[in-house]
């Protein structure tokens, strides 16, 4: 007499430890195996692209901060330059050079909080702590500069919102000294620790195909192997002046596209974002950082679609304005929503830990997967 | 060894009422159910790291509501989450406490005027002792936020229960 | 690496009416416009052809174009009859490095447009947001239900509250017991 066997659906609900926010998974599993993976998201929809529809242009500025929380220079960045697009303004050359080492020094503060949350929930608690603790250094550069430390509302329409104050190119080198060493620890103590390497090598390996249909972009992109960075294939701002790499997955510790490598082009995108910040930061022009900004944003009607490397991936921003000073419609393109559809491909034939490790390294955000 | 010793002069005797003792163990640990739902968890998040360090308060996260004393809601909470937060209330032991953190969480923050989808402060759902404004409240609001918590737990008395 | 009206103009001699214009008044990017359900060729045609090769789509969005007529109803509240609802494809290629943007536009009475979700993954759940906010139906999608509203959003509410991206959304005043407006 054979015995009946059924799938066991088991909920890892909005509240859990390691989600990475209120993200409901839906498992369908066979003992430890799993089959079949649901997301059910929602649970943090804010209505962005609500309330963009009621606000002015330049009122919309600080709802951007608060998609993706983590990179929030990003998004400002990418609402202003879709903006600037559609009214067709130019901005002064100190602005570019500010905005850049911003956004890089942004792109080290959310890889930092990538890479800890990804060792936290696989069990390495240590790294956690001594990435925050990296991050407070990046926070009070930027605390000084605009007031804020998380949610800046710092780049504006056709400028900057505060001027970058005396000690900023002095302590921004500091850090740039004393973050170095710390990428050498990071390696030391994380990237080449064998639990670490025996939980994410050959675990839901993304083959380059796949990733390019479901639309992913960044390090999940990159983790495949694959060499495309907006930063250099589609480039906006004055990224065309900078030389630096684009580390790609090679699979040292595995197969190319497993998590390991994921991990590993976030921790080479840190060196990258040094680079580019050293060669910013002597060459920064004088000027006013506020004289481009319109008294009155009215654009003409049209549509625009702009979209900048932000640290999870490819941030786009589709507008379109109608003639009067409110947007009639603002979709935003989010990295993570896109990202996390892959997640139900990445986990057949896993044990439920693995899945909490590739979730990991794809690193989402819910406050933009959900807007 | 050390300074326990020498606090007390006539012998290790300490004479306390019932109530201030109780207090006194549960304000020195109120262990939170580590739930984050938006920008506000990040802080609260690197309130605990340390730099701030929540553990010196004796707040440590727990992972499930049966065995936390206080829930943090930090950030928005959205129509959908309520009913689940309503639930994580109910699972939670008394005596239970819930700080809310936040704008969002107090009133609906800047989502007030069209978020069809945000409940306009978590007190419509669950009540609320103490409210920490900012948006996001800076580590130092919420271990105020924290304070102020342990004051309201000082003055409550085994007797008479409180609301 | 094509322009924009070397595209059009392929897509033109191999699809003939389906193709209505390329709309080059908008000052910053050009957008073709497509018949609703001849969608899913136009875009496998795009996918495939070794000149053009359009692998990756960047963004698809439902758009409420707000061109009927306002009316008032019973209630004092104000509906748009008639007008469109549009669709708008961002495409992008990877080995070709160029970019063309489509559009869609199908009646707000009735919306029906076919779905593009198996030439490219990441279109499900794009079309899953734009039916949850803006109530266009995908036709083949495979999974078409609310991605981001609760599921039970229909049960709490009536005809003017269930899409909310539309331009004529009123708030509902309960949902299962907790007040909605402010």
């Amino acid at each position: 007499m054979a015995l009946k066997t059924e799938h066991m659906v088991l909920n890892m609900g909005p509240q859990h430890p390691s989600t990475h926010g209120v993200l409901r998974l839906e498992l369908e599993i066979e003992g430890e195996l799993v089959n079949k993976v649901t997301p059910h998201l929602g649970y943090l929809h804010r209505c962005f692209e609500k309330h963009a529809e009621a606000m002015q242009y330049n009122q919309v500025v600080p709802y951007t901060d608060r998609l993706d929380y983590l990179a929030a220079i990003g998004n400002n960045f990418g609402y202003a330059l879709a903006v600037e697009k559609l009214l067709g303004i130019e901005v002064p050359e100190r602005v570019e050079y500010i905005r850049v080492i911003m956004a890089e020094l942004q792109r080290i503060a959310s890889h930092l909080v990538a890479i800890g949350s990804n060792g936290a929930d696989i069990g390495a608690l240590t790294p956690f702590l001594y990435l925050f603790r990296d991050r407070e250094h990046i926070l009070s550069i930027i605390e000084e500069t605009c007031g804020a430390r998380m949610l800046y509302n710092y780049i504006w329409i056709g400028g900057l919102s505060h001027d970058i104050h005396p000690d900023f190119v002095r302590k921004t080198k500091e850090f740039c000294n004393y973050f170095k060493p710390t990428i050498v620890e990071l390696d030391n103590l994380l990237s080449y620790n064998k639990i670490f390497i025996e939980r994410t090598a050959n675990i839901g390996v993304l083959p380059v195909d796949t990733a390019i249909n479901f639309g992913s972009s960044g390090p999940t992109l990159r983790g495949s192997g694959i060499k495309f960075d907006l930063r250099s294939d589609d480039p906006y701002s004055i990224y065309d002046r900078f030389d630096f790499e684009i580390p790609v997955g090679k699979g040292l510790m595995g197969t190319v596209g497993d998590c390991w490598d994921r991990y590993y082009v976030r921790i080479r995108e840190m060196e990258q974002s040094l680079r580019i910040i050293e060669q910013a930061i002597d060459h920064i022009p004088d000027g006013d950082v506020q004289s481009a900004i319109p008294k009155r944003i009215k654009p003409p009607k049209g549509t625009v679609y702009r979209r900048v490397e932000n640290p999870r991936g490819e941030l786009g921003y589709f507008i379109i304005s109608d003639g009067t000073v409110n947007p009639f419609r603002v979709k935003v393109r989010a990295p993570s929503f896109v990202n996390l559809e892959v997640l139900g491909e990445l986990c057949k034939g896993y044990l439920v830990a693995d899945v909490i490790a590739i979730l990991g390294s794809i690193d989402i955000v819910l406050g933009e997967v959900d807007r | 060894m050390g300074l326990l010793d020498k606090e007390f002069s006539d012998g290790n005797i300490v004479i306390a009422k019932v109530d201030d003792l109780f207090n006194w163990a549960r304000l020195s640990s109120v262990w939170q159910l580590g739930f984050g739902l938006a920008c506000c968890a990040i802080e609260m998040m690197a309130t605990s790291m340390s730099h701030y360090d929540f553990d010196r308060f004796g707040v440590i996260p727990r992972n499930t509501p049966r065995q936390a004393d206080a829930i943090i809601i930090s950030g928005t909470v959205t129509l959908k989450m309520a009913l689940r937060i309503k639930r994580l209330y109910e699972q939670m032991p008394e005596p239970k406490y819930i700080i809310s953190m936040g704008s969002c969480a107090n009133c609906g923050g800047p989502y007030w005027e069209h978020g069809y989808h945000v409940l306009k402060g978590i007190d419509r759902v669950i009540p609320v002792d103490v409210y920490v404004p900012g948006c996001p409240p800076r580590p130092e609001a919420l271990l105020e936020g924290l304070l102020k918590l342990q004051e309201k737990i000082r003055n409550e008395s085994l007797r008479k229960k409180s609301a | 690496m094509k322009s924009a009206e070397e595209i059009f103009e392929i897509l033109k001699t191999e699809f003939g009416d389906s193709i209505l214009v390329l709309d080059k008044d908008t000052p910053t990017e050009p957008i073709i416009s497509v018949d609703p359900l001849q969608i899913h060729r136009v875009s496998k045609f795009l996918r495939e052809h070794p000149d053009l090769q359009f692998d990756n789509l960047m963004c698809l969005s439902g758009v409420d174009d707000a061109n009927g007529n306002k009316v008032t109803n019973a209630d004092g509240d104000e509906l748009i009859e008639g007008g469109t609802l549009s669709v708008y494809y961002n495409l992008h290629s990877v080995s070709l490095k160029h970019k063309i943007s489509l559009k869609v536009s199908t009646s707000r009475t009735d919306p029906k447009v076919e779905s593009v979700e198996n030439i490219w993954k990441s279109a499900n759940w794009h079309e899953r947001e734009a039916f949850d906010l803006l109530g266009i139906f995908f036709l083949n999608h495979p999974d078409l239900r609310r991605i981001l509203m609760p599921y039970d959003w229909d049960e709490f509410t009536t005809e003017v509250s269930r899409h909310p991206l539309r331009k004529d959304y009123k708030n509902p005043e309960f949902y299962q017991g907790m007040k909605v407006p402010y």
